[in-house]
C-alpha cells in the first residue's frame, strides 16, 4: 500500500534520516516515539506538506513524493483538528467533497453514515468554537473520511482528550478501521493506545526508526535500550555472556538459551519478576537475596525497587501481594526470575 | 468592609501616562474641530474646489488601497506562509517606505518618470503622464501606503494556523481553492483593517504630494494652500471636513467587519 523509502527531511534544528517503511493496506500502523522524535513530521512529510531532501514515497507501486497533498489520497487528522472556525460541522464534513470523482448521492449517503456512527448527525448545523473536545475529534475524524482517502494519518488522535472520553473514541477509531478499510497511520507516544489499535508500529527516536514490527513483538523483544524503555521493560542492564549466563555486575543470570555474539544487554519486565519475603525454591529460576530500597504508589499496583548487591530491579507487585507479605523498605527479600523471562539484545 | 490595597506606584505612573498621551492627541484636535463656525462649514463645503480636492483625496486614497490589496495580498501570503533566503531583506525593504522622509519619496519618484530617465521615456511613449496627474497621485498614495497594508494582512495570514491549509489541501483543494475557501474568509478582515491603514496613510501624505502633483489638488495641499494664502482660520474648517468624512468611511469599514454573533 505506501512504501517510504530512505526518507530524509533536514530542518534548520531537526532531521529525520532514512526512514524506510512498508505499510499494507488495511493495516493499522502506529508511530510510537517521545515528544520531538519527529512523528509529525513524518506524517506531514507523507501526506506532502513538507519538502523533504531525499528518498522516496510510493502509494500501490506509484511514486507519489512530486504530488501535490490534494492528489495523494491521503487524508490527515491534526491533533488539535484544525476544524475551519468559519463553517459549520456539516460544511467542515461536505468540504472535500467537490473534489471527489465519486457520485455525490453515494458520498452524502457516506457522509450521513459515517455522522450517525460519530454521534454527530444532532450537531451539523453548530459553529466549530461551540464544540466539546470529543465533538471537534469527532467531527474532523468524519470530515478526513468523507473523501474516503487511501490512507488516513492520525497525529496524536486521544491525547487531547479527557482520558473518560479516550476508551469511546478508541472503539470508534477500531470500528472505523475494521468496516472502511482504509489503512490508518496513527502517531502516539503512548504504548497502551499502540497495544489496544495498532497491528504492526515503528518506534521512532531523535528523528531515526529504532525498530519496526508488530506491537507484540516490540513489547516482548525490544531491539535496543531505548525500546526497552519505552516499553515500560525497567530493568535493562549491559551484560557479558559466556553460553547460557550473562553477568551484570558480578550478579549471574542463568538465561534459557546461548545469546548471539552481537547481544550487549539484558531486559526483564517489571511484572515478571517474582518477590517473596521468605526463602524458596523454584526449579531453574534464578533467585537471588536483596534488599527493598523503595515503594512507588501506582494505584491498582505498586512498584518495588529492590537492591540485589548494588544492582536496582523494579517489580510490580499487587497491593495485595504487598499487604500479605508484609513488605516494608529495608526488608530482606528473595527474588527470582525466570530464565525464559529474561531478554537479550 | 474592604481593605485597601496599597497603592502602587508604577501603576499610578501608568495611569498618568495615559492621561497625557490621551490629552497630548485629543486636545489640538478637539480643539480644531471646535473651531469653525457652522456657517464656515457650510461654506467651505459649497467651495466647489474644496469640495473637489476632498472627493479626489478619498478616490486616490482608495485607488492606493485596491492597488495595494491586488498586488499586497499574495506578497503578504507568502511572507507569512513561507521562509526562504533574504526574508528579512525583503522584510525591511517593504518598511522602506515607511521611513524615508516624505519629501524623497516624491524626488525619487519623479527622477525615475522624467524625461532624462530611459524609463521616463518608456512610460511617457505610453502615454502615461506623472507629473501634475491623477496617475502619479495614485503612484506617490500606493508607494506610501502598500507596506501599511502589507504588513497588517501579513499579521492576519499569521495568525491562522497553516494547519487548517494543510487539511484543506490534503482535502483535495488547490492552492487557489484552499486560499479562496479557507484563508481568505478567515483573513479578509485583517484585509480590511489594512485597507483602513493604507487609506489612512494615502490620505494624509503632503510631502511627496507637493512635489509630484500640486495640481489636481488634493485636500492636504488646499489646506495649505488655504494656510499660507488666508492663515488658520481658512485652513481649519477644509481640515475639519477632510477629518469628518474620512472618520465615517473607517467607522463604516469596522462595522461591516464586526465579528457576526455566530461564530465566536
Amino acid at each position: 500500500m505506501i512504501k517510504v523509502e530512505n526518507l530524509c527531511i533536514e530542518l534548520p534544528n531537526f532531521r529525520l534520516q532514512n526512514i524506510s517503511l512498508y505499510v499494507q493496506k488495511g493495516e493499522f500502523f502506529i508511530f510510537l516515539g517521545p515528544t520531538g522524535a519527529g512523528k509529525t513530521l513524518l506524517l506531514e512529510a507523507i501526506a506532502g506538506m513538507l519538502p523533504i531532501s531525499s528518498g522516496c514515497i510510493k502509494v500501490n507501486e506509484k511514486d507519489i513524493t512530486r504530488l501535490p497533498p490534494g492528489r495523494r489520497g491521503i487524508g490527515i487528522m491534526y491533533q488539535d483538528y484544525a476544524l475551519f472556525p468559519h463553517l459549520t460541522v456539516l460544511e467542515n464534513i461536505k468540504f472535500g467533497l467537490r473534489y471527489q470523482k465519486s457520485k455525490n448521492k453515494q458520498s452524502i449517503q457516506w457522509i450521513e453514515s459515517l455522522m450517525e456512527q460519530l454521534g454527530i448527525s444532532h450537531i451539523a448545523q453548530r459553529f466549530i468554537n461551540n464544540l466539546s473536545g470529543g465533538e471537534k475529534q469527532r467531527t474532523a475524524l468524519a470530515r478526513a473520511l468523507a473523501v474516503r482517502p487511501d490512507l488516513l494519518l492520525l497525529d496524536e488522535p486521544l491525547s487531547a482528550l479527557d482520558p473518560c472520553f479516550r476508551e469511546g473514541i478508541r472503539n470508534i477509531l477500531k470500528r472505523l478501521h475494521r468496516e472502511s478499510g482504509i489503512t490508518f497511520l496513527m502517531v502516539t507516544h503512548n504504548f497502551t493506545e499502540a497495544l489496544s489499535l495498532g497491528t504492526r508500529t515503528a518506534i521512532l527516536n531523535n528523528g531515526v526508526i529504532e525498530q519496526i514490527g508488530t506491537v507484540s513483538e516490540i513489547f516482548r523483544r525490544p531491539a535496543t535500550p531505548f525500546v526497552a524503555e519505552f516499553v515500560g521493560m525497567k530493568n535493562i542492564f549491559p551484560a557479558t555472556f559466556k553460553k547460557t549466563t550473562a553477568t551484570v555486575n558480578q550478579i549471574e543470570i542463568n538465561l534459557e538459551s546461548a545469546p548471539g555474539a552481537e547481544k550487549q544487554y539484558i531486559a526483564i519486565r517489571p511484572e515478571d519478576i517474582i518477590i517473596r519475603n521468605k526463602q524458596f525454591s523454584g526449579n531453574g529460576m534464578n533467585i537471588f537475596q536483596g534488599k527493598i530500597s523503595s515503594f512507588t504508589d501506582h494505584g491498582p499496583y505498586c512498584e518495588v525497587s529492590a537492591m540485589v548487591g548494588n544492582t536496582a530491579l523494579s517489580a510490580f507487585l499487587s497491593k495485595g501481594e504487598l499487604i500479605a507479605m508484609d513488605l516494608a523498605e529495608k526488608k530482606d527479600v528473595y527474588i527470582a526470575i525466570r530464565p525464559s523471562s529474561i531478554h537479550t539484545f | 468592609m474592604k481593605t485597601r490595597m496599597q497603592i502602587d506606584p508604577f501603576f499610578c505612573l501608568a495611569v498618568l501616562s495615559t492621561v497625557t498621551v490621551l490629552l497630548f492627541i485629543l486636545l489640538p484636535l478637539i480643539e480644531m474641530v471646535v473651531q469653525p463656525s457652522l456657517q464656515d462649514m457650510k461654506e467651505t463645503i459649497q467651495d466647489t474646489d474644496v469640495f473637489a480636492s476632498i472627493r479626489l483625496s478619498i478616490y486616490t486614497a482608495g485607488l492606493a488601497a485596491l492597488i495595494s490589496f491586488i498586488i499586497g495580498t499574495p506578497f503578504a501570503w507568502l511572507l507569512a506562509r513561507k521562509t526562504f533566503w533574504g526574508k528579512s531583506f525583503v522584510e525591511s525593504i517593504i518598511d522602506l517606505p515607511i521611513m524615508i522622509p516624505h519629501p524623497v519619496v516624491g524626488i525619487a519618484i519623479l527622477g525615475l518618470a522624467g524625461r532624462n530617465h530611459w524609463f521616463g521615456q518608456i512610460i511617457q511613449n505610453l502615454g502615461i503622464q506623472i507629473m501634475g496627474t491623477v496617475t502619479g497621485i495614485v503612484i506617490v498614495l500606493t508607494f506610501v501606503g502598500l507596506p501599511f497594508y502589507v504588513n497588517t494582512v501579513k499579521t492576519g495570514f499569521e495568525a491562522i494556523p497553516v494547519r487548517l491549509e494543510n487539511v484543506s489541501r490534503s482535502l483535495g483543494a488547490s492552492g487557489w481553492a484552499t486560499f479562496l475557501r479557507v484563508t481568505f474568509p478567515l483573513a479578509w478582515r485583517s484585509m480590511l483593517a489594512g485597507i483602513i491603514m493604507c487609506c489612512a496613510r494615502a490620505i494624509s501624505e503632503f510631502g511627496a504630494i507637493v512635489i509630484v502633483a500640486y495640481h489636481p489638488m488634493l485636500a492636504p495641499v488646499m489646506i495649505y494652500e488655504r494656510f499660507t494664502a488666508y492663515g488658520l482660520k481658512y485652513s481649519q474648517p477644509v481640515a475639519v471636513w477632510l477629518i469628518l468624512i474620512s472618520l465615517l468611511l473607517f467607522v463604516l469599514l469596522r462595522i461591516v467587519s464586526l465579528p457576526r454573533r455566530k461564530e465566536i
